[in-house]
């Protein structure tokens, strides 16, 4: 794997290079402006893995294979899980506001953006950018070694600094989502007092009780053909799949069975005959 | 194949990322793009690599994506703690130091 994406490096053809870097940065390019443009946090995750992922492939064609590799694992795989991670927990279908709480924002940064993109790009193009170099005598025997000599030479305590920077980000995680008790955990005995006084001693009914299918967003009838809202999980009622009480009166239930004992038994007859 | 055609899409991708930063209200959302301006960077710093033929720019890159990690845990802890005690994850909704 390693050395064809080293082939694909300065000195593979440059016809297919260019096209690559084509694709590349068109894919990765409109994936960055939809990642701006779509209003729904876990599309943005998706177009963020996919302008990830077109870079990683960049990185092997630079001659970069160990950063390839280090991009998907640690990029696409790691950082991209922890986001989707917090989005499940803060609430998937959170959407952004489009009021605008400042006066032109939005024209006022497509000025500054063009602007600097601009500048960028006229600042670069002046400069005097070489051709790209082999890196045969950098690399040693290959990519990985190569990095690895300079980061354990060059620049180790750079390196020893992130192992210290690591540690404190996590310790710091682990802080900020620690949760103190405001009041003591309740005993069970104290729950069971609470559950005695409450009045209600069994546990809520599931859903489907009485109802034609007994399916999770099918909620309960009372005796009386009314819905119980305790059966079926307060999650579901705000995303609207709870289906409308249906209250079958007894002798529909018994016909429909009848029915459909009398369709099998046709059925078995069939396959008898 | 120049470095010029990778910097330029690295400065296109990095304009992108702060336009996103800018406009973007969701916090995790604007967490998503500072992670594009970063990338960016590695992308500009990996084709100098390969401009002048050693490895350093790679090594930077590397360090790059160590803080990057540590920067998105903190972050993410942070976005965590806010949600939780004012049920929003919008930036808007994050004034109590203005007043």
């Amino acid at each position: 794997m390693t050395h064809v994406l080293a082939a694909a490096a300065p000195n593979a053809d440059t016809i297919t290079q260019h096209l690559v870097w084509w694709i590349l940065a068109i894919v990765s390019g409109s994936a960055a402006v939809a990642m701006i443009l779509v209003r729904r946090a876990v599309h943005c995750a998706i177009m963020l893995a996919v302008v990830m992922l077109c870079l990683a492939t960049m990185y092997a064609m630079l001659g970069a294979p160990f950063l390839a590799f280090v991009q998907i694992i640690v990029y696409t795989g790691a950082v991209l899980m922890l986001f989707l991670f917090v989005l499940m927990l803060i609430g998937i279908s959170s959407s952004d506001s489009i009021v605008e709480k400042i006066k032109g924002q939005r024209q006022a940064t497509g000025l500054l953006a063009i602007g600097l993109f601009v500048l960028l790009v006229v600042g670069i193009g002046h400069a005097s950018l070489g051709p790209a170099v082999p890196q045969t005598a950098a690399n040693g025997t290959n990519n990985l070694s190569g990095i690895a000599t300079l980061i354990f030479t060059t620049y180790v305590f750079p390196f020893e600094a992130t192992g210290a920077l690591l540690i404190t980000a996590a310790l710091g995680a682990m802080v900020l989502a620690h949760r103190e008790r405001a009041v003591p955990r309740p005993t069970q005995r104290e729950l069971a007092a609470r559950r005695l006084a409450s009045g209600q001693l069994a546990p809520d009914p599931p859903p489907g009780i009485y109802a034609l299918h007994d399916a999770a967003d099918r909620p309960a009838l009372l005796p009386d053909g009314t819905t119980s809202g305790l059966s079926v999980s307060t999650t579901l009622s705000p995303r609207d799949v709870i289906e409308a009480p249906q209250f079958v009166p007894a002798e529909t239930r018994v016909a429909i069975t009848a029915e459909r004992l009398e369709q099998e038994l046709a059925q078995a007859g069939e396959a008898e005959s | 194949m120049s470095p010029i055609y990778y910097v330029t899409l690295s400065v296109f991708l990095f304009v992108v990322g702060g336009v996103g930063v800018l406009v973007r209200r969701n916090a995790i959302v604007i967490f998503m793009c500072v992670e594009l301006m970063l990338n960016a960077c590695n992308l500009a710093f990996v084709a100098f690599a390969s401009m002048w033929g050693n490895l350093h720019g790679q090594v930077i890159a590397f360090f790059v994506m160590v803080v990057a990690a540590a920067e998105v845990v903190v972050g993410l802890a942070i976005l965590m703690a806010i949600y939780r005690a004012r049920r929003s994850a919008s930036v808007d909704d994050a004034n109590l130091l203005k007043y």
